[in-house]
């Protein structure tokens, strides 16, 4: 175990596994992604009340789902950051930030799409759309500190607090919002009650939501490996790995 | 000329207990500040101008004030305290008492604890003191600005907690002042809900106990945690430099 652990702290190690896994996250994402929205696009049943255009669903809640789990994924990485000062845990904060964003960004776009037709508007100021937006701001935030930052040292650690500051206010922000103003559907999937809809109707959703999960997987590694070798471009390593792939 | 004849030198600070060396980080922020007056009174000129600009910019009309009076008037002050944030360790930063204060034995969270304290005297207490005058001018009634000064009095300080976070991450960074903006605005959004929300309960008739108490444990929570962040991110931030 913490054999394992230690391991895992070392980029070279983590080059090369995520090198060995990512084809098959990449296929394991593409395939349970192309079932389940294909089958909620053109096979799943109509809702009865919203007709077709509650397909949306099936990019909707992956994406706000992942939106949602990459912020604590990173607060994870935050605290492993500070406690023992792990450079893979700075690279996988800085990595999927950006990820996080465009999730959150897309989560926020399908909403307003699929607000148009429901609620008659794109927009509303309602608890969880507003609360996914400043998600969004948390993100952009983070984001931001390490730009503003030189130093890659101080710009991971710094991010670090930030986070940790974030998720713990998250659940504030959600339960104030949410006492503020509450007009969206309350959530698809609880992890505790059986779903509402029919399995026609959720089967193909917890497919594509494991299906993006998957490339967030092959994304997060793609984007590290990247990281790792711009911050270890001095190391005898990637040096010798860059003249291997030269020949 | 002997050597009892020269001045006692003072003990050595790690005599000091914690609370003494709050006692002096705060009396010492304090006199500081009074010596540079004109850097106080610009947040609270600022907290002005901004309340004036909503009647210029939106409508004079006294529905319209009476409606939104203690939201314009939250809003200004949670810039105002923004906007002072870049004050709160940059002197210190610049002249090198912050890492002397970094040395100090008592735990660092302490004296960012005072220090922080003396930021809100300074700012948020003169800001509630203010309220009762702008109050008047957006036409709120007298028992809705009572309960605004309340929720400004426990929710200001809630305000100089989180952002002394924010100024201690972006210390000695190029453009600081946006970018404290960007990182501390997403965490204000709770007090601002639950300060203009029982403002909004009491003009309604409904009992306010329960939003103060709200925002009571918000105010302890922020004494409690913010310190250690605030703590945190100083040393990375001297780190840093």
């Amino acid at each position: 175990m913490w054999q394992f652990f230690h391991k895992l702290g070392s980029p070279k190690w983590f080059f090369g596994i995520a090198t060995r896994f990512m084809p098959w996250l990449l296929a394991a994402g593409a395939i349970l992604l192309m079932a389940g929205v294909v089958w909620g696009l053109a096979f799943a049943p109509k809702d009865y009340l919203q007709g077709n255009s509650y397909r949306i669903i099936f990019i909707h809640v992956p994406t706000a789902f992942l939106a949602q789990s990459i912020y604590i994924m990173m607060a994870f990485a935050a605290v492993v950051t500070l406690v023992w000062r792990m450079k893979l845990a700075d690279v996988f904060v800085k990595s999927v930030a950006p990820v996080g964003l465009i999730f959150t960004f897309l989560s926020l776009f399908t909403g307003a799409v699929w607000g148009k037709p429901t609620w008659g508007t794109w927009w509303v100021w309602d608890a969880r759309l507003t609360s996914m937006l400043i998600l969004l701001f948390l993100y952009g935030g983070a984001i931001a500190l390490d730009r503003a930052i030189n130093d890659e040292k101080s710009a991971a650690r710094a991010v670090a607090v930030l986070v940790l500051v974030g998720v713990v206010n998250i659940p504030i922000i959600q339960y104030s919002v949410e006492w503020w103003n509450t007009l969206h559907q309350p959530s698809t999937f609880k992890l505790t009650e059986k779903p509402s809809m029919p399995a026609e109707m959720w089967v193909p959703l917890l497919l594509s939501v494991l299906g993006l999960y998957c490339l967030f997987g092959w994304l997060a590694c793609v984007r590290m490996k990247t990281e790792i070798l711009m911050r270890e471009q001095k190391t005898r390593w990637v040096r010798e790995l860059i003249m291997a792939e030269r020949g | 000329m002997n050597a009892d004849a020269r001045p006692s030198v003072k003990p050595v600070s790690s005599a000091v207990g914690p609370l003494g060396a709050m006692g002096a980080v705060f009396a010492r922020d304090v006199r500081v500040a009074f010596r540079q007056r004109q850097d106080l009174l610009n947040p609270l000129l600022f907290f002005i101008m901004v309340v004036t600009l909503f009647p210029l910019g939106v409508s004079p009309e006294v529905a319209f004030l009476k409606q939104s009076g203690a939201g314009i008037l939250w809003v200004a002050a949670l810039l105002s305290v923004l906007l002072s944030l870049d004050h709160l360790f940059r002197h210190d930063f610049d002249d090198g008492t912050l890492e002397q204060l970094v040395l100090q034995p008592q735990p660092l969270f302490l004296l960012i604890l005072a220090k922080t304290a003396a930021h809100w005297v300074l700012t948020g207490l003169p800001l509630v003191l203010l309220a009762p005058v702008l109050g008047v001018m957006v036409h709120l009634d007298g028992n809705s600005i009572a309960i605004l000064c309340l929720t400004l009095l426990i929710g200001t300080p809630v305000l100089s907690m989180i952002g002394a976070i924010g100024a201690a991450l972006t210390l000695g960074l190029r453009s600081a002042g946006v970018l404290l903006s960007l990182l501390i605005i997403p965490l204000y959004i709770p007090v601002l809900i639950f300060g203009t929300g029982t403002v909004a309960a009491a003009a309604e008739g409904a009992p306010v106990a329960g939003y103060l108490a709200l925002m009571g444990a918000f105010l302890v929570l922020a004494v409690t945690l913010a310190p250690f962040a605030s703590a945190a991110a100083l040393r990375i931030s001297l780190s840093n430099s």
